[in-house]
């Protein structure tokens, strides 16, 4: 019963859905959701007791799933460990990151400077840091050796050109981006996004210009980057890659983490271009010949997400910000926020409306 | 306080043997130079060490700065800097990794050929057949360790504001550092040649052979032509580039081993004196200020 639920809540759709929800309350990105934030205490979370409450909770899930056969199969695969450790990884640090933020920024409403500023006092290299180093040297030496004994490197049948498996699945580090296969072409999903990925991250520092919370933990100062940035790497990237790791089987098909994995489950495709939504259940005129007349309402749709919504938003939502960042800048950023959510636009019209393809032109391999 | 000592340190100073007692030597309550305290005072150990046994704050600063592998750090910075706390020491242990992977890197080119009929036997024996078996091991799961630690120093570098002027560019190293290591983790994972690796590397290259204008399969490729004449076809394309040839073969392993063990680490290297260069001239670890 319980195992049917959280299968039937682990549908990417669903789980994407709560995160989303969830998430800007827990990480509001301005200072109306900021208040809410606070009135309904959900910054405890960012306390001992917050953390313990919260990580008890994901033991206990977890000890409860490994007595389930299916769900031990993904967990303790040999190549998966590092994901399974990624679970727990990731809550730690961001709960530990944002605990140091709630205190200093709890400090900062009193006047205090942040707790880092008390510690300004020099001290030598040798001994305080190459102590520290040295420790910290051993300890990861030690987790190598002990995870190396036992647990021996998986190699699977040699090399068969000529025998798939299924699933196929890519490295785990780079399983977000296979997951966004489901939602976009390869060419997008994995040469153009990953491009924009690192462009975007290498131009953070050039686009968040807000000079303050530098060289200490913060959030209140930093709401909006923060926000975005954790909603990039914790929703869009870290999560896509647990999707990926645990919850996809054969033919990439969805299973939840007690669900066996089924070769021959299918599931129904009945995915429609925008252009057949057009032409055929709206019209009723029959697909047209000419490409561009097919395709029109898919590329104006593009063109106008990228022409016309950076200016609404600037006269809008992004009023200040845009005179603050100025033109340059504020290009730049809504570019790259623009196509950051493409990804979950595309994954709910997919989802809502069985949609395949905006653009769909496969005589050119141009498929949006 | 040690500043009356500090003046005649030095290595003439500390020749004196138990000149440096009064500082701090003598609080365990020893009584004299004992044994390993002499051989650390002797002409050898000096002569590797230069400034002999740190004992005084003067010495201590000495050790660092006269040391090679050290002097990457400042003499003296501030106490936050140096806390687990603050850093988390994942930027630290990224490198350490990296050491190590170096180290096992390096053992296991010793028994690895490249090649289609060599390589999965020779998997297998470093296994079973090469003492100290498990250097296969701590290469595998470190490298996923490090693709886990820089990760997580890249979020702690944000979390902290350390990307904000002046430490922008170093950011951007660091994005190039965080590239590589990954892109080190999948060529890495071809090399054993079995079904795994062949077919994870397979999902990657079937992503180069879509890229626009370079893939043969990719949008725009098609506009690359004069007449009848395709510059990007399934011959000539990133597929290719990356593959070495239309389908992943011998041709594959070579270019993956040789980007694996030397081409992706020289570059990585590199990086790395810049970043850590970059680190020190940007002010140090950041801080409140
Ligand atoms: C191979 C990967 C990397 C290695 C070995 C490495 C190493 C280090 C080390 C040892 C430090 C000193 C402070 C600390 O330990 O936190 C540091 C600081 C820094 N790293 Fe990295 N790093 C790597 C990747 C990255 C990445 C992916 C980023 C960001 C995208 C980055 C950005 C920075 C910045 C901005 C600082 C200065 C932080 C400060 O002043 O507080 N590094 N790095």
């Amino acid at each position: 019963m319980l195992k049917q639920f959280f299968n039937w809540v682990s549908n990417p759709a669903i789980l994407f859905s709560i995160f989303i929800v969830v998430f800007f309350f827990i990480f509001p990105p301005g200072e109306k959701m900021y208040r809410l934030h606070r009135r309904l205490k959900l910054d405890k979370l960012w306390t001992p007791v917050g953390g313990i409450v919260f990580f008890s909770l994901l033991a206990i899930f977890f000890l409860w799933g490994i007595t389930d056969e299916n769900f031990r199969l993904i967990v303790f695969k040999p190549d998966n460990i590092p994901i399974t450790a990624l679970l727990f990884l990731v809550p730690f640090f961001l709960w530990y990151s944002m605990k140091q933020a709630r205190d200093n920024d709890l400090r900062a409403e009193k006047g205090e400077p942040p707790h880092e500023a008390l510690d300004n006092e020099k001290v030598l290299v040798w001994p305080d840091l190459v102590y520290v180093e040295f420790i910290c040297l051993i300890l990861s030496m030690a987790l190598m050796i002990v995870w190396s004994l036992f647990l021996k490197a998986p190699l699977e049948e040699p090399a068969n050109p000529t025998v798939s498996p299924n699933p196929s699945k890519a490295p785990w580090y780079f399983l977000g981006l296979q997951e966004m296969l489901v939602y976009y072409d390869p060419w997008l999903a994995g040469v153009v996004l990953p491009t924009l990925i690192i462009v975007g991250l290498v131009a953070i520092p050039y686009m968040d210009i807000n000079a303050g919370g530098q060289g200490f933990y913060s959030f209140r100062p930093r709401m909006k980057s923060i926000s975005i940035f954790l909603f990039g790497f914790v929703v869009m990237w870290i999560f896509l890659i647990l999707v990926g790791t645990f919850l996809r089987g054969p033919n990439w098909n969805f299973f939840g983490p007690f669900e066996f994995w089924d070769v021959n489950k299918r599931e129904v495709l009945n995915n429609v271009n925008l252009s057949e939504y057009v032409y055929i259940f709206l019209l009723r005129t029959g697909l047209p010949k000419n490409i561009l007349v097919r395709e029109l309402f898919g590329i104006l749709l593009i063109l106008g997400y990228f022409a016309i919504v950076p200016g609404l938003l600037a006269q809008t939502v992004f009023k200040r910000l845009f005179q603050r960042l100025g033109v340059v800048r504020y290009s730049f950023f809504i570019v790259l926020l623009l196509m950051g959510l493409a990804l979950p636009i595309k994954m709910y019209t997919r989802w809502l409306f069985n949609l395949k393809y905006i653009v769909s032109i496969p005589e050119y391999f141009l498929n949006v | 306080m040690a500043d009356t000592e500090t003046r005649s340190a030095g290595r003439g100073g500390s020749a004196r043997g138990g000149g440096a007692r009064g500082g701090r030597g003598g609080s365990n309550g020893s009584k004299g130079p004992n044994v390993l305290q002499q051989l650390a005072e002797s002409q050898v150990i000096k002569s590797i060490f230069r400034t002999g046994i740190p004992r005084s704050r003067r010495q201590r600063m000495m050790g660092v700065l006269n040391n090679v592998f050290l002097h990457l750090h400042p003499v003296r910075l501030p106490k936050h800097a140096v806390k687990v706390k603050y850093t988390w020491c994942m930027g630290g242990l990224s490198f350490f990794i990296f050491l190590v992977l170096t180290i096992t890197g390096i053992l296991l080119m010793f028994y690895y050929r490249p090649t289609v009929e060599a390589a999965y036997g020779d998997i297998i024996d470093i296994g079973s057949q090469v003492p100290l078996g498990i250097m296969r091991e701590i290469h595998r799961w470190g490298a996923h360790l490090m693709v886990i630690t820089v990760w997580l120093h890249m979020f702690r570098v944000f979390m902290t504001g350390s990307y904000k002027p002046p430490r922008e560019f170093n950011w951007a190293i660091g994005v190039l550092l965080l590239t590589l290591t990954m892109f080190l983790s999948y060529t890495g994972y071809l090399l054993p040649w079995d079904q795994l690796a062949i077919w994870a590397v397979t999902v990657g290259a079937n992503m180069a052979r879509a890229a626009p204008f370079l893939g043969h399969e990719g949008p725009g490729a098609s506009l690359l032509s004069i007449g009848d004449v395709n510059f990007v076809h399934a011959g000539a394309d990133a597929k290719f580039a990356l593959l070495g040839g239309r389908f992943l073969g011998e041709a594959t392993l070579l270019r993956f081993y040789v980007l694996h063990c030397i081409g992706v680490p020289f570059i990585v290297m590199i990086l790395m004196i810049v970043h850590f260069w970059r680190i020190r001239k940007d002010g140090g670890i950041s801080g409140p200020t």
